[in-house]
């Protein structure tokens, strides 16, 4: 079993190096649209980081986590792009 | 005291029981105030307080009476005067005779804050509320430094009765707090008797009502700080500081206040700058008389002269500036004017007020038969006796006093012949005049008549008041005389003295001077104040003050918030910084520090990245996305350090803040398009850098700083056993520390309550639309 440490940090490096990618994506995107995808993917990326981790750590403590961060993720998303089509990101309800 | 019974009404005569009993000893009565801190209203009447009290009930008693008549029934605010002048009576009564230090402090003040009042009495006027402003502000600075000598005489002895202190008077003068006592006590005196450099408040205090000015800038209020000097002189006078202090102080103020007194045109500011002078004389007796206190034997001992002579005249000069100032009230309330350039030759039309003038003035120059006559004899007597005392080097200097005093005195004599002779003499002129000149009401005469009786008759006979009143009171400025066979005895004539040869040259100087006023008075008048005005200091010194502080908080309080945050991030650096290194704490060591893998350097520069593009970034949108990276990159490393909870927290709070900006952000500014490039030396990244490195020193130093083990092997053994629960972290959340997290709950409903409202209630835009 010495195998599988090994190979999971060879994951999370390589995911790293993706995270500084997109990072970089995030920095230079020329529209927002590029920063908000690339945060996304961001997401996407640490959910498989926890899950490397917590393979690593070998505990289920943080299963939790990778729900929520694709949750989160995704309304974060939902929002931002809301946000860059309408300029806010709840809108009022008509009556008022 | 059955003997008071029938004459209880009339607080005068209540005292005038008290004098066989100060003629033995002192009489005390305490009422408890505040028990537990040595706080108590302790009235203690010896022969010093007696006096001050007899001064102050009777003149007070006539100042109320000649008050009746001066002020209209109609015009005037009777009730505010009359609450305002027994305020004020009680207050001076209450400093004369209280013998704990803090009670007397507060009638002290209380005496400051009833001249305020009555200073400012015709508030409509801009000169009177300039004048109660100035009085107040230099007698309460002096009660302020006077409280601070009762707080040190408080910590030398660890009491505040007066007599107490004055019994372990060898404690307090082998301590350190002994001149700093001593000079704060001795500021505070100054202040409120006018001594130079702050008599400049009295000149100011003459736009109170005539009677006021009688009362408490004559007779009583400025004599509260020669009654704390009298008082004190027990306990200080030892020092050679005290001597040349108060000697020096009141030869200075005697001979600026009689030289300035000739320039005046005012008859009110001419008797003011003779009170300040009059002020300093007894002042200079006092200091004088406090070498007393370095002979065992009164016997043969020449200085105890000075403190008779300075009780005598303080009496005296009570009588007859009473009487003056009275005298110059009625010639105002009957003329119309107080401007001696516009009065003279009131004698025929005002006899009697003349008289009173006449015996006021010349008591106050020093002629026989009146009662100033003798006490200035005797304070030219003590003078010269200065010059032969072997104590504090009074053999060498010493001859200063005698000769400014001389001088000092030929310009009282002169400024006395000026007060007379230019109200009363020479000629009417009826059309400078506003008012048809006639004789005053006997209700206005007889108060000045009374006093003048008085300076008559203590002149004639001194020794009336020589022993009943006087001797008690000379004897409580010195304790050491009680009990020994000393008597003062006031001889009328006691032969051809260098005194007497003094008093004749003042009297030849003084008339010379006087004939010749025309020819030097413009001298004083318009050269001496070109080089310096004491009043012209005050103002310029409140007027830079209050430009100084102005300028400093326009400086300082620029009403930027970077500018404070600045202040506030400085002073961090600053004290933190001088802390690490006073107490030498920095601390390097690694020993105790854990593994660093890979995934934390990994971690790290994702977080160093994000923090560079946020503070590098050029619009709002970027930095935001960047601080939701970096803080998706803080849950991470909770998780590496293995924890769920603060990473699942993290992650949601990430996302809401996110999501926040985003709903704030349609209504902020844009960052401003001019393309600033950071400066690598400004004062903003010199301040964030030095935060950062003192928090990073801090940190690394508290790192391996253990003093005691963790606590936390108790919650681990016993989460589930005791509280049954297998998650730790929640379980210290909500039951072995649940009270905080109560707590939290409430800062989060008050923040959505806060939120809500501010939202919600717009009462501006609300006001706006009902005013449509």
């Amino acid at each position: 079993m010495i195998i599988l440490p090994i190979v999971l940090s060879i994951g999370l490096l390589l995911y790293s190096i993706s995270i500084f990618l997109y990072l970089y994506r995030i920095l230079k995107g020329p529209t927002t649209s590029d920063k908000v995808v690339a945060l996304d993917s961001i997401g996407m990326n640490l959910v498989a980081i926890v899950a490397l981790l917590s393979m690593l750590l070998d505990t289920s403590a943080y299963l939790d986590v990778i729900l929520l961060i694709a949750l989160l993720a995704f309304i974060g998303t939902v929002s931002f792009a809301k946000f860059i089509e309408k300029g806010k990101v709840i809108e009022r309800e008509r009556d008022n | 005291m059955d003997s008071t019974a029938d004459s209880s009404h009339f607080i005068y005569f209540i005292f005038l029981t008290f004098i066989p009993q100060t003629m033995q000893g002192v009489v005390t009565e305490t009422m408890p105030w505040i028990p537990s801190l040595g706080i108590n209203f302790t009235v203690v009447v010896d022969g010093l307080s007696l006096l001050f009290a007899l001064l102050i009930t009777g003149i007070g008693s006539l100042v109320t009476f000649y008050s009746i008549f001066y002020l209209g029934k109609k015009k005037e605010r009777l009730n505010n005067f009359y609450a305002f002048l027994f305020v004020f009576m009680t207050a001076m009564l209450g400093v004369v005779l209280s013998d704990n230090l803090v009670v007397l402090y507060l009638f002290w003040e209380l005496t400051s804050i009833s001249s305020f009042l009555l200073i400012g009495y015709w508030y409509h006027r801009e000169r009177s509320r300039y004048g109660a402003r100035k009085s107040l502000l230099i007698t309460v600075f002096g009660g302020l430094m006077l409280l601070g000598g009762i707080l040190l005489l408080h910590v030398i002895t660890g009491s505040f009765s007066l007599h107490e202190i004055i019994g372990e008077a060898t404690v307090v003068q082998a301590s350190s707090l002994f001149i700093p006592a001593m000079i704060l006590i001795l500021l505070g005196a100054f202040t409120k008797s006018a001594q130079v450099p702050f008599h400049v408040w009295l000149p100011d205090a003459m736009e109170a009502p005539t009677p006021v000015s009688a009362y408490l800038h004559s007779a009583t209020m400025v004599k509260a700080g020669l009654y704390l000097v009298a008082r004190f002189t027990p306990l200080f006078a030892v020092s050679g500081v005290w001597f040349w202090t108060i000697s020096l102080v009141g030869i200075v103020t005697l001979f600026w206040g009689s030289i300035t007194a000739t320039k005046k045109q005012d008859l009110k500011a001419i008797l003011a700058y003779s009170t300040i002078s009059q002020l300093g004389m007894i002042m200079t007796l006092l200091g004088v008389g406090a070498a007393a206190l370095h002979f065992d034997s009164w016997s043969d001992d020449i200085y105890i002269g000075a403190l008779v002579a300075a009780v005598f005249h303080l009496f005296n000069h009570a009588t007859f500036k009473g009487s003056l100032f009275m005298m110059v009230g009625i010639v105002d309330h009957e003329t119309g004017t107080r401007d001696i350039k516009r009065l003279g030759g009131l004698m025929r039309i005002m006899p009697v007020t003349a008289t009173i003038a006449f015996i006021g003035t010349f008591a106050m120059a020093g002629l026989p038969p009146f009662n100033g006559f003798l006490s200035k004899e005797m304070f030219f007597q003590s003078m010269v006796d200065v010059t032969t005392l072997n104590l504090f080097n009074a053999d060498t200097w010493g001859i200063l006093l005698p000769v400014v005093a001389w001088v000092g005195s030929i310009f009282t004599f002169v400024y006395s012949m000026i007060i007379f002779f230019k109200t009363f003499g020479g000629k009417l002129k009826p059309h400078l005049l506003p008012k048809k000149p006639h004789e005053a009401p006997f209700g206005l005469l007889l108060p000045p008549i009374i006093l003048a009786v008085l300076v008559v008759v203590t002149g004639v006979f001194p020794n009336l008041i020589a022993k009943p009143l006087l001797e008690p009171a000379v004897k409580s400025i010195m304790p050491s005389l009680y009990g020994t066979d000393y008597h003062v005895h006031i001889s009328f004539w006691h032969g051809f003295t260098m005194a007497l040869m003094m008093t004749f040259g003042v009297i030849i100087l003084g008339i010379l001077l006087y004939k010749t006023a025309n020819w030097w008075r413009p001298f004083i008048k318009e050269k001496v104040p070109r080089f310096f005005q004491w009043g012209k200091a005050y103002d310029n010194s409140m007027y830079y003050m209050e430009q100084g502080s102005y300028r400093f908080t326009l400086w300082i309080m620029t009403g930027w918030l970077r500018t404070y945050l600045n202040y506030m991030l400085m002073a961090f650096i600053i004290l933190m910084l001088g802390t690490i290194f006073a107490t030498d704490a920095l601390n390097f060591d690694m020993s105790a520090i854990s593994r660093v893998t890979m995934m934390d350097y990994v971690l790290s520069l994702v977080i160093a990245v994000t923090l560079v593009g946020v503070v590098f970034s050029k619009s709002r949108i970027t930095s935001i996305i960047l601080l939701g990276a970096m803080g998706y990159t803080i849950s991470i490393f909770f998780i590496v350090a293995r924890a769920p909870d603060l990473a699942l927290t993290q992650l949601v709070i990430e996302t809401i803040s996110v999501v926040l900006y985003l709903l704030v952000f349609y209504h902020l500014p844009q960052f401003s398009n001019i393309e600033e490039k950071p400066k690598w030396l400004s004062v903003k990244t010199l301040i964030s850098f030095g935060v950062g490195l003192v928090v990073f020193l801090i940190s690394l130093s508290a790192y391996d700083t253990n003093f005691y083990d963790s606590i936390s092997q108790y919650y681990i053994d016993n989460t589930y056993t005791k509280a049954a629960g297998k998650n730790i972290v929640n379980v210290i959340l909500v039951d072995f520390r649940g009270f905080d997290t109560l707590f939290e709950t409430v800062v989060l409903a008050i923040a959505s309550i806060g939120i809500f409202g501010m939202i919600k209630l717009r009462l501006a835009r609300r006001e706006k639309n009902e005013n449509k």
